[in-house]
Order: C-alpha cells, then structure tokens, then sequence
C-alpha cells in the first residue's frame, strides 16, 4: 500500500502511522450535549466501502492527513493535508 | 573542575572504509531547527537570503551557499545547516539549536544508489534524487534525513543515540552489495 503524502509524494506505508476515522478533526462544541459527544468519542461507522481516516506522516514531513479509501477494493481515493480550514482544530 | 571533551556521536565508531565506501562523521557546525511562524514563510525566505545567501527551500529541496546550507525537514520546517543562524530570523521563526541532537554521517562511493535502495523506501536513483534533493524517510527502521551532496555523496541525518545503529545498517548495506 502506497500514500501519496501531499507534501513528500508517495510513500510506502510503512512511513504512515495511523490513527482512525477523521471524525478527530470535526469536534464538538463544548456544550454540544452528551448525545453529541458520546458520537464523538465512542460510536463509529464499520462500513464495507468509503471510509475517511487521519493517518500520520511520521517517518516523513510529520503531516496529519486525511486519506479516503475503499475498504472492499483497497483504492485510496484521496489524500489531503488535514488543515483547519478542511474542518480540523485549530 | 573537571576538564570535559566533547565527543561526537560516532566518536570511536567513525571513520570507516568498507568496500570501497568511505563513511565519516560530517562536520556540520551548528544545526538550526527553522520553522516559520503563520504568514512569514515569504519574510523568512528574504532573512535567509540576507543572511546567508539561502532561502527558504521546498519540500523534498535542499539550498547551498558555503558555508552553509539549509534541508528542508518536514511540514514548514528545515534544518540550517553550518553557521549560527543570523539574527533576524528569529523575527520570522521560531529558532532551536539541535546541534548536539544529531548525528551527522556522509557516505561517499561509487554505486551509493545500491546502498541506498537496501535501505530507503523511496526511489533515491540519481534521476529522480539528485544534487540539491533531500528526503525525510526510513533508513532502515530508522526515521532520518537523507540529503544528495553529489552523484556518489550523501549526508544522513538520524538522532544522535542512533549514531552506531546508522553505521551499521550502512556497513550491512554495504557488505550486502557482495
């Protein structure tokens, strides 16, 4: 598996150190509510297709990114730095 | 008090000739962390041209003006590399002097692509890793820096406690070739 890093082209994965869904860079208000947060924290999606995930650059530029892929054809779809302005913390 | 001797990361270790290959402890000088601070990157370019005839590199580059040189290091980062860092670019970046934090070894040989490729994940052929290219990538399992100084020179850059796994993983590299 291959991930083409944005800043540092494609990498080998073994320079990616996961972390999971990128539900990380959407995170609730403080005063969300318990419904809100307990989604936030603990319920995730198990899906046989698209999924969304932050992966970590570490053994490259250091990158947070966000790689879409296929779960039942292995495609990666899609790399993206994760940035603030792509929904993620400031 | 006592009189201490600095010592460096590979002291007793390096240097070295293995089959053909010439492994030394590069003399570097002072390392500087450089990391831009939000909006300055175009700021910091011009400080860096001021003050030693740099710039600020892109990712994957490495610039050169003797003395110095600076790598680029990762996502808004880079590495000066040889003299202290001039003053007005601490009015543009956040500045930390790694010097003592890493080990820095040059590999020089005829075939160092073959070395390469035992080691690094990544394409380092001449064609698509040449002069003024640099890398932030495994070697071995070893997170690192890996500069091209010429067709047959390359700087590695690993943390200093991994200066004698560095020299290892290079002479099994090397022995590997046959």
């Amino acid at each position: 598996m291959r991930l083409a890093c944005p800043i540092c082209g494609t990498r080998d994965r073994r320079e990616f150190y996961y972390k999971g869904d990128a539900v990380a860079l959407a995170r609730p208000d403080p005063d969300a509510g318990a419904a809100a947060w307990d989604s936030y924290v603990h319920l995730r999606d198990n899906p046989a297709g698209q999924v969304r995930d932050l992966w970590h650059h570490e053994a490259g530029c250091g990158a947070w990114v966000v790689v879409t892929r296929d779960t039942v054809s292995h495609a990666v779809l899609d790399v993206a730095l994760a940035r603030p302005e792509a929904g993620g913390v400031q | 008090m006592v009189d201490l001797m600095a010592a460096g990361p590979a002291q007793g270790i390096l240097p070295l000739d293995v089959a053909g290959f010439s492994i030394r402890a590069a003399d570097v000088g002072h390392l500087t962390h450089v990391a831009p601070f939000a909006g300055q990157a175009a700021a910091l370019d011009g400080a860096l041209r001021a003050a030693h005839g740099l710039g600020w590199p892109a990712p994957n580059r490495s610039l050169d003006a003797a003395p110095g040189r600076i790598i680029w290091f990762g996502r808004e980062a880079a590495m000066l590399i040889g003299p202290a860092p001039g003053a007005a670019l601490a009015d543009h970046a956040a500045l930390a002097d790694q010097s003592d934090a890493w080990a820095a070894i040059e590999v020089q040989g005829a075939g160092i692509e073959d070395v390469l490729a035992r080691l690094v994940p990544v394409d380092t052929r001449l064609a698509s890793f040449g002069q003024g290219h640099t890398l932030r990538s495994q070697i071995q399992h070893m997170n690192g820096s890996i500069t091209r100084l010429g067709p047959d020179r390359v700087l590695f850059l690993v943390f200093r406690s991994m200066a004698a796994t560095l020299v290892h993983d290079l002479q099994e590299a090397i022995l590997g070739l046959g």
